[in-house]
Formats: structure tokens, C-alpha cells, sequence
């Protein structure tokens, strides 16, 4: 009897012993690749078994929301700021500050300090639109380099953008609008788009898909999504609009609750890093990262030489006001003829 | 025979389901253990250690002492074991035990959560709990399928359904699954629907979502846009009418005609069932979109601008019809052939030409067919997301307003259950249409009497436009697959054409080494777990279906209608819903099941189920009862003539409940979507991502692989279950060849 006991509790020590690596549950709403490589580079850094979920921002907010009382996940990782910033807001998420932000951009930093620390940047990249060169030639029209000119009467029926009901990029968009002209102004050049929109996609960066597939002109979309599109082979060209733009900070969470919250801490810190952010380029993310000492890819769109707005997260980013101005989109621009 | 077996005092199947119990409760662990089949809690501290203890090492242990009244319940049915069936002391212990012991197990497990009481009132009634419970496991499983039998038997020891233990069970099974896994997650979202802002109830909030302007508007008709709900009304009836019409065609062609490529065709109709999602639509917009090879010929040929005029309605319908008519076709070729040929051959005799046969007796006798394949074509429709997704356009229809209401930028869960809540009333609504179409007639034709005859062909005047249409129909369809399959070996689909395998190999590549296999490929994790899932789900949503397209047809017990109800309402729910209202409802104990392989297959199971319903109970209406009761009367139980008599002659309905679920486990997107997890992930949800990054080589390439192991898959299901016999169909078709 003994000699089994003894034999018994061995397989049990050693188990435990395999299981001291300790394990993550990633929740990642970047593209595929990028979620492997992350997930990959984790596990070669630290030994920590990895499992990744890879899903849009809006389905992992969901998910996370759904889950709150039981939470599955352990981080969250990537996707536009205003889900993170909507779960900080509601405490799906969990405050901690990192030691490693001394080595962040300040927008980065800024975005965690509107969420109460619940949140972080981890890439940036700001809003423009791409065109077809040879629809455009096909069609005879001008180059656009300006919001302006998509509204002119000749893009009748060549644009495309993502519902803001749907899609963060298209909230950003309007948001953008508003804040580049007032609210008056950017309502009203809301309007004058309307009439030139062919459709209102569900996706943020459906817009741009089509356009790589010459099933629209122009798409107004984030510029990395854009460029993606050029590398891929397409004919995009893609074009930082000379009024100025809005952009989004791509962010990270620790999800309240975590069961594995001490892994989830290492892989914050390890992903806010120069090493880890270098990744991106393996993968064709032409977004800009937080570390100032991460690389950034040649062909991104450099955002030093995009005119910025001083775009208000904590504002445009609140549920009350979003509601506020979604309500106003859906009665006073999309219910007009086109 | 009867008064013999009831006199009996040996009642194996109450031992059976006593033993399970104490198994159950003695035996297996209590609460859920993951990797349960590694049984590596079999070595780690079983029976003691209370994380695998059986609930009576915890009741010993003085842990989870809410446990202890489920003993009685145990203990009770083992007094009766020695009395007879007639006793009534035999029906009211069973009775009581079997209740008391699956209410309580129910109340405890609602009750006590993993934050100790689950509501404020059992707070307030009996104070603080400071002790909590886990998700179910397999011993509190085994236990509860115990107490629900127990009480089945009970039931028919009254004498209900002339004390058919069998049918009792399998009604009491079916309500207890139904009732857990479609009933109760969408009552938890439906609460959603009256949730205010602050989180308090109110009717007020639903009544403001429901009579919204953007679900109801009428616009369209003074030239802005209609409301979401008329939309998914008019899509869904266009794709039921044509996708029924459809699949009548292919049904005469392949019964009723001298074709010659019958099986030719009968693949082509069944090729869009097993296309994955998203593949379709992809090529309509290859030929039909902006930039389309049609689009750009025709309008190169009449001198005019192309148009987007695909994009809403028109592709909309164009990829329903074309993904939904396999579904059509599947229930009417069952219904076409069962129509048996002594009718038309009586009206034959009695000097009706071909034509007036076709019209006064054949036509009427597909009536069940022709209401099940319109109502499911409707319904797929109404449900349907990949296609609306792709080519909608600003054609907003009910089901992906549900899914960007709940994924989308304002995360408005109150939102998408309104808009559940209208889908769910169009497709019931359709369901009770159907219902009053059909009426009380008769459509049965295959009876125990001698079934002699084959089936006359159709008349000339409607042969021919059916050949055309046929003829239209499968051209299209090879066109369009002929476009993914190129599309699947080209560097860029419609901008780089240069051939290349390279997307195979990514996703399929293969290394020996080791004297074994490395899966290196990027697509054989998902694969696996498809495959896997898929072979799982089928022959369960088989069984379950069938089991309960026999209890609809064939028995009659007290609320038939509301159980006829329950088993189709989820497959009237669009899988979005489904997946959500599973997360809320399967995350927390009692069922704590998200993160496994096991949510996926019971959503597959009651996402599909209702088609084995459907298909079974269109079979069935066409067998006569007297076979049943001449197998009855020859002294067979009811489980016997069921096995032996009603599935042989079932095979059409199985092979299509077979088929359906094995390729949607392989297909379907929209519940699969929440229910995925880093460990199961699905080849779809793997294909979307892929679509989503531009990847749309590697995409089509997995998705044209998916389609050759499903074809597969298919051959080899028809070769197992075989074909019906009946008459002498088969040895006409074989002499006519």
C-alpha cells in the first residue's frame, strides 16, 4: 500500500511542479498574425503557456461583459482605446500601473491616466482614407487630399464608410468631424458626405476592402489599415487629409478578476517594451507604437508629418456623449435622401 | 401480452436508473472537472479530495451538506423495487422520489452560486451562506438523468400513454434538454429586453425599443428607407417561395424524369450546403460586384457606367437562394419520393391524364414537403448573417442589426433582444401559417398494405421548363464554383492571377519526421477540432431530432403543441443570439460550460436539431399508424417499433438530419463566433479572421478544402445509413440504368 502512496503523491508533485510555469489566458483584438506572434514571443520570453482568443474589439468587449461575473480571460490585448475605455468605465477592468512607462510616448500615458490606470496605450494610428488609382483614373476624378473634397458632387456614389453605430472607426470619424469644425460644422459636413456615400458598412475597415477590390472609389478608414491594403498588392493609395485628423489609441487591459493576474501583470509589462512592440513589423502593422524605443516601419504613415488634432478621449470617449451624438447621426444625417 | 409485462416485478430499466443514481451520487465527482477524460482526477486525490469528491465523500467530509436531502430521494425507489407496476404505491415513490430529487437538485444548484446565495431574498430568509459551489460535473449529471427517469416512470406507472415507459422517457428527456439549453438561455437575454439604463426593469424602456422607427419605418415607400423588420419579412418570404420552388425542381428532375446525370445534379444541389460562409458572397462580388466580370461585360456590351447594383436586395437573394435550396431540395426529395405510386397509378386507371395526376394527386400529397421546405427556407433566411454581411449594402436586415447591436459601438444588449424578439415573432408566426395550410388532412400514402408500382414520370408541359430551370440553375452554380476553386489557386484573387499552391501549403503542410507526422500547417489545429465537434454533434442532433419527430407524429400527450413549439424555437433564433444568450447563461454555475468543446456541440445540437424535425416529421406524416399498430399488436413495445419498423423506413429523414448537422457544425459562423476559445477554435471562425486580414487566398483555399472533406463525408454517410426500400423503386432504378 504504501509504495503506491508514496508513488501517488510523486505524480502529484511533479504535476504540480510542470504547472509552476503558470499559464495566460489572452483575450487579442489585433489581426491574427500579430495575436500569434504575441502570443508566440510571450511564451519564448517567460515559459508561460499562452491560450489566445483572437476577436474584433466589439465581440471581446462583449464577451468580457458577458463573462463579468465568472471572467475567463486574464488580459486583454490590442483593438481600439474606446472599448477599454468603456470597460474601465463600467470596472470590467483592473488598475495597475507599470514600471515600464517611463518608456511610453505621452499619449500612451495619457489614456491610462483618463481611465483611472485601467487601461493603456500600446500603438497609435490616425484616421484618413484611401482611394482606388484605377477606378479613380477610370472615373475621371481628381485626386482627393482633403475632407473637403470628398464632398464634392463628382464622388456622388464613389464613397464608402463604416456605420458609427457599428464601427469604432466611423464614431472616430464623426467624433473627428466635430471636433475639426464644431459640432455645428461637423454635422453639417456629416450631411454633405452623406450624399456622396454608396454604402454604410458594418466593419470599420470593410470601407477600404472594398476599395482594394474596385468595388468603391475612395473608403474613409484608419491610414495603417489603408496601407495594408498597398502592401498587399492592391491599388490603394492612401491619403493624410490636409484640414488635420483624429486617431485612436490601440490599448491594453487587465481584465478584473483575472485568475492568473500575476501573469497577466508580466505579459503588461513585457508587451509595453521595445522588443515586444518590434514584433509588428514581422506582421505588417504599420501602426506607431508607445515605446519611443520601438522601430517603426518605413512604409507606416509617419506621424509626424500628419497634421494631428488634439482629439479628446475622455470626452468623445464617455458613454453619455457618445449616445448623445450617435442619436443626433442616426435623426439628423442618415434619414436624408442621398 | 400487455397485463403480462405490467405484472412483472422485475423492472430492469428502474434498476438500471437506480444504479446510475447511486453512481452518481457515489461514484463519479460532483462538481466539474476539466479534462475530465484524462481522468487524471482519478489519481489525484479521488475520493477525498473535495475538488473530485463524489457528492457522498463531500456529505461525509460535512461540505456541502445543502446536498444531503437528494439521499431520501435515492434511498425511496429501492422500497418499491419488489412491487408490481398496478400498485399505486409503486407510481406515487417514483413519482416523489424522481420530482422531489430533480427539483431540489435544480433549486440547489440555481440557488447557490460561486458567490454563495444567488439572490438577495435567500440572503435575507436564511443569512449569510459563507460556503459556495461550482459548475456541475458528471456526477451531478448522471444523478439528475437518474431523478428524471425515475420520474418518467412514475408517470407511466399511472398508466399515462399507456404506461409506455419508453415514450414517457423520451418525452421527459427531450423537455428537460430543450427546457435547459434553448428555453433558459433565451429567457436570460429576453430579460435583457426590459433592462432601463440604470439596470431596474421597466415595460416602458421595451416599449420604446420595440415601436422604433428604424424597426418599423415605412419609408421606402415615399423613397427613404424601410425599417430593419420589413426587410427580413419581404427577403425571407421571396427566399422561401423561390428556394421551395427550387427544390421541387431538382426533387421531380431527380425522381420523376429520364435525366440522365442524376447523380451529377444531386451533387451540385447539395455543393452550397457545405460552403463554408462568407465563400459564396465573395464570389457574387467577383462577378457580379462594381469591378465584376459580368458586371463589366454587360455594361461594356450596352455602352453604360457600371453599377452597384448588387449590393442589397438583389445579391442579398442571389446567395440565400443559391446557399438555401440544398436545404428545399433535402426535404422534398424525401417528401417526393414517399408519395407512393399506387395513387398516381389509380388516377392513371381512372383515365386522368399525366398533367391532371400531377395537379389533383401528386402536388396535394407534397403538401407537408412543400410547407416544411418553405418554412425552413423562410426561417435560414430570416436567420442568415454571412451573406446580409457581405452584400447588404444599406439593405439592413434583423440579423446583423443583432449582431453590430450587441459587437457593435454601443454595446445595446437591450437592443438586440427587441430585435430577437420581432425575428422570433415573423418566424412563429410563419410557423403557425404553415400549421393552418396544412390543416387536418391526411397525407399518408405508404401504409402496410402491399406497396406495388413506380412513380410516372412528369407531364411534357411542365418537364420542360423545369429542365430549363434546372438546366440555368446548375450552370450557375458551376460557374460560381468553378470561380472559388480558381479563386483558391491565384496569388491575389482579382489582381494578381499568376497560379500558385501556396495557400495550400500554408495551411495544409505536412512534415515527416521522427518517424511520425508534424501537422505544420496553420489550419489543422481548427481543422481537427471541426472535425471532431462536427462528428460528435451529428449523430446526436440525428437522435434527438428523430426521437422527437416520432414523439410529434406518432404520440399524443397533454401540451403537444407548446413541445412541438419549444423544439423548433431555436433554430427560429439567429445563431448571434444563441451565442450570446449561451455565454450569459452557461458561464456561472450550475452549467458552466463556455471554454469547452462542449458548448460548441450542444448549440450545434439544438441549432440543428429542429431540421431532423422537420425532415422526420414529413417522413412520418407519409407512414400510416397501422404499421405501427400491427407491430404493436404482434406484441413489440414501442421502442421496438420504433427501431425496427418506423427507422428503417426513416432513412431519407436520417441521412438529411445526418448530413444537415455533421456540415453545419463545419459551416455555421454566427453562434460559433462567441463560443470559440483559444483550445477549440473552428475552421470558420479561423476562415473569418482570415477574410477580415485580406488573406483571401488562404481563405478560399481552406474553404475549398473544407468543401472536398465534406463531400466526403457525405458520400460515406449515405453509403452507411443506405437508402429506403420501399416497393419496387430500386429495382426499377437499377433496371432503368
Amino acid at each position: 500500500m504504501r509504495p503506491i502512496v508514496v508513488g501517488v503523491s510523486l505524480f502529484t508533485l511533479s504535476a504540480g511542479m510542470a504547472e509552476a510555469a503558470g499559464k495566460l489566458s489572452l483575450y487579442c483584438a489585433a489581426q491574427e498574425e500579430w495575436c500569434q506572434v504575441m502570443a508566440r514571443g510571450f511564451e519564448d520570453a517567460t515559459g508561460i503557456d499562452v491560450d489566445m482568443t483572437r476577436k474584433s474589439s466589439g465581440e471581446t468587449f462583449a464577451q468580457i461583459k458577458a463573462e463579468a461575473s465568472n471572467p475567463k480571460g486574464d488580459i486583454w490585448w490590442g483593438g481600439t482605446g474606446d472599448p477599454h475605455l468603456q470597460a474601465a468605465e463600467e470596472g470590467l477592468t483592473e488598475p495597475y500601473v507599470s514600471p515600464m512607462r517611463a518608456e511610453l510616448h505621452p499619449w500612451a500615458i495619457s489614456q491610462a491616466e483618463s481611465a483611472g490606470d485601467r487601461t493603456i496605450g500600446i500603438y497609435s494610428g490616425a484616421l484618413g482614407f484611401g482611394y482606388n488609382k484605377d477606378l479613380l483614373a477610370a472615373n475621371g476624378l481628381p485626386e482627393p487630399k482633403c475632407w473637403e473634397d470628398l464632398t464634392k458632387p463628382e464622388f456622388k456614389g464613389q464613397i464608402q464608410i463604416a456605420n458609427p453605430n457599428s464601427s469604432g472607426t466611423a464614431y472616430t470619424t464623426l467624433a473627428t468631424m466635430i471636433q475639426l469644425f464644431g459640432e455645428d460644422g461637423g454635422f453639417d459636413y456629416m450631411k454633405r458626405l452623406h450624399a456622396n456615400v454608396n454604402q454604410y458598412t458594418k466593419s470599420g475597415s470593410a470601407p477600404i476592402k472594398a476599395a482594394g477590390q474596385g468595388e468603391t472609389t475612395v473608403g474613409i478608414v484608419f491610414m495603417h489599415d489603408a496601407v495594408a491594403q498597398a502592401v498587399a498588392g492592391f491599388p490603394i493609395v492612401t491619403v493624410a487629409p490636409c484640414e488635420g485628423t483624429g486617431y485612436e489609441i490601440g490599448s491594453m487591459s487587465i481584465i478584473a478578476g483575472a485568475r492568473n493576474l500575476e501573469e497577466a501583470k508580466q505579459f503588461y509589462d513585457w508587451a509595453l517594451t521595445a522588443e515586444a512592440q518590434n514584433l509588428a513589423l514581422e506582421v505588417n502593422a504599420f501602426q506607431v507604437p508607445s515605446n519611443k524605443a520601438a522601430q517603426t516601419s518605413d512604409k507606416a504613415p509617419d506621424l509626424a508629418t500628419i497634421k494631428l488634432i488634439d482629439y479628446d478621449f475622455k470626452k468623445y470617449g464617455s458613454s453619455d456623449e457618445r449616445k448623445r451624438l450617435l442619436a443626433k447621426w442616426d435623426s439628423d444625417v442618415s434619414t436624408l435622401p442621398q | 401480452m400487455r397485463d403480462i409485462t405490467s405484472e412483472k416485478t422485475t423492472h430492469p430499466v428502474l434498476i438500471f436508473w437506480i444504479i446510475a443514481g447511486w453512481v452518481g451520487f457515489c461514484l463519479l465527482p460532483w462538481y466539474g472537472v476539466e479534462d475530465f477524460w484524462h481522468l487524471e482526477w482519478f489519481v489525484n486525490g479521488w475520493p477525498v479530495d473535495t475538488d473530485y469528491a463524489p457528492a457522498v465523500f463531500l456529505l461525509v467530509q460535512r461540505e456541502k451538506l445543502w446536498l444531503a436531502p437528494l439521499l431520501p430521494a435515492l434511498i425511496a425507489p429501492l422500497l418499491v423495487l419488489r412491487r408490481r407496476k398496478t400498485d399505486p404505491v409503486f407510481a406515487k415513490v417514483l413519482l416523489a422520489a424522481g420530482g422531489f430529487g430533480f427539483a431540489w437538485l435544480t433549486a440547489q444548484g440555481l440557488g447557490i452560486g460561486i458567490r454563495g446565495w444567488n439572490a438577495d431574498w435567500l440572503q435575507a430568509l436564511f443569512g449569510p451562506l459563507g460556503d459556495r459551489q461550482y459548475g456541475m460535473g458528471y456526477g451531478a449529471l448522471v444523478a439528475a438523468s437518474a431523478f428524471l427517469f425515475l420520474f418518467t416512470q412514475g408517470i407511466a406507472a399511472r398508466g399515462a400513454i399507456n404506461g409506455d415507459v419508453f415514450v414517457t422517457g423520451a418525452i421527459g428527456g427531450v423537455i428537460a434538454v430543450v427546457t435547459i439549453f434553448v428555453f433558459f438561455p433565451i429567457a436570460k437575454l429576453m430579460v435583457a429586453a426590459f433592462v432601463t439604463e440604470e439596470g431596474s426593469y421597466s415595460v416602458l424602456t421595451f416599449l420604446g425599443k420595440f415601436f422604433d422607427d428604424r424597426i418599423w419605418g415605412l419609408g421606402c415607400l415615399t423613397g427613404t428607407r424601410c425599417g430593419v423588420a420589413w426587410n427580413s419579412l419581404f427577403l425571407a418570404v421571396l427566399v422561401g417561395v423561390l428556394t421551395t420552388l427550387l427544390g421541387l425542381v431538382f426533387a421531380l428532375v431527380l425522381t420523376r424524369s429520364g435525366f440522365r446525370f442524376k447523380t451529377g445534379l444531386r451533387a451540385l444541389t447539395v455543393l452550397p450546403i457545405i460552403t463554408p460562409p462568407f465563400v459564396i458572397g465573395l464570389a457574387i462580388i467577383l462577378l457580379f460586384g462594381l469591378s465584376g466580370a459580368a458586371t463589366t461585360w454587360v455594361a461594356d456590351l450596352i455602352g453604360v457606367r457600371p453599377t452597384r447594383w448588387v449590393y442589397g436586395l438583389p445579391g442579398i437573394l442571389i446567395a440565400q437562394v443559391l446557399a438555401f435550396t440544398p436545404i428545399a431540395f433535402l426535404v422534398l426529395i424525401g417528401v417526393v419520393e414517399g408519395v407512393s405510386p399506387s395513387m398516381e397509378e389509380a388516377a392513371q386507371t381512372l383515365r386522368a391524364d399525366r398533367w391532371q395526376t400531377f395537379r389533383t394527386v401528386s402536388l396535394p400529397l407534397m403538401r407537408p414537403g412543400l410547407a416544411n421546405a418553405f418554412l425552413l427556407g423562410f426561417i435560414e433566411s430570416m436567420a442568415d448573417f454571412g451573406n446580409p454581411l457581405v452584400l447588404g449594402g444599406n439593405y439592413d436586415v434583423l440579423s446583423t442589426e443583432i449582431f453590430f447591436a450587441i459587437v457593435g459601438a454601443q454595446y445595446d444588449q437591450g437592443r438586440a433582444a427587441v430585435l430577437a424578439i420581432v425575428l422570433l415573432g415573423f418566424t412563429l408566426a410563419a410557423f403557425y401559417v404553415q400549421r393552418f395550410w396544412l390543416g387536418r388532412k391526411s397525407y399518408t400514402t405508404v401504409t402496410g398494405k402491399g406497396d406495388a408500382g413506380v412513380h410516372p414520370e412528369m407531364p411534357r408541359g411542365l418537364a420542360i421548363p423545369v429542365y430549363v430551370v434546372a438546366g440555368l440553375w446548375a450552370t450557375f452554380t458551376v460557374v460560381i464554383y468553378g470561380m472559388i476553386l480558381y479563386g483558391s489557386v491565384v496569388q491575389l484573387w482579382g489582381v494578381d492571377n499568376t497560379l500558385t499552391f501556396k495557400h495550400y501549403l500554408t495551411a495544409f503542410s505536412i512534415r515527416l519526421e521522427d518517424g511520425g507526422i508534424r501537422w505544420t500547417g496553420s489550419a489543422w489545429d481548427s481543422f481537427w477540432t471541426t472535425m471532431l465537434i462536427a462528428t460528435v454533434a451529428a449523430p446526436l442532433t440525428a437522435a434527438v431530432g428523430l426521437v422527437t419527430a416520432y414523439l410529434l407524429t406518432r404520440q399524443d400527450f397533454a401540451g403537444k403543441r407548446s413541445f412541438e413549439f419549444g423544439t423548433m424555437l431555436s433554430f427560429a433564433i439567429p445563431g448571434t443570439v444563441i451565442g450570446v444568450s449561451y455565454i450569459l447563461a452557461f458561464n456561472v454555475p450550475p452549467i458552466e460550460i463556455t471554454g469547452t468543446g462542449l458548448i460548441l456541440v450542444i448549440s450545434f445540437i439544438f441549432r440543428n436539431m429542429p431540421v431532423g424535425v422537420r425532415a422526420g416529421i414529413a417522413s412520418m406524416s407519409q407512414l400510416d399508424r397501422s404499421l405501427d399498430e400491427s407491430s404493436l399488436t404482434l406484441g413489440a413495445n414501442s421502442w421496438q417499433t420504433f427501431r425496427r419498423v418506423i427507422l428503417p423506413l426513416l432513412r431519407p429523414a436520417i441521412l438529411a438530419a445526418l448530413v444537415y448537422s455533421f456540415v453545419r457544425a463545419m459551416t455555421a459562423i454566427s453562434a460559433v463566433i462567441f463560443l470559440v476559445s483559444a483550445r477549440y477554435d473552428m475552421a470558420t471562425s479561423y476562415i473569418i479572421g482570415r477574410v477580415e486580414n485580406n488573406d483571401y487566398g488562404l481563405a478560399i483555399a481552406y474553404s475549398t478544402a473544407l468543401i472536398f472533406v465534406m463531400l466526403a463525408a457525405v458520400g460515406l454517410l449515405q453509403l452507411l445509413v443506405g437508402r429506403t426500400k420501399i416497393g419496387r423503386r430500386l429495382a426499377h432504378e437499377q433496371g432503368g440504368a
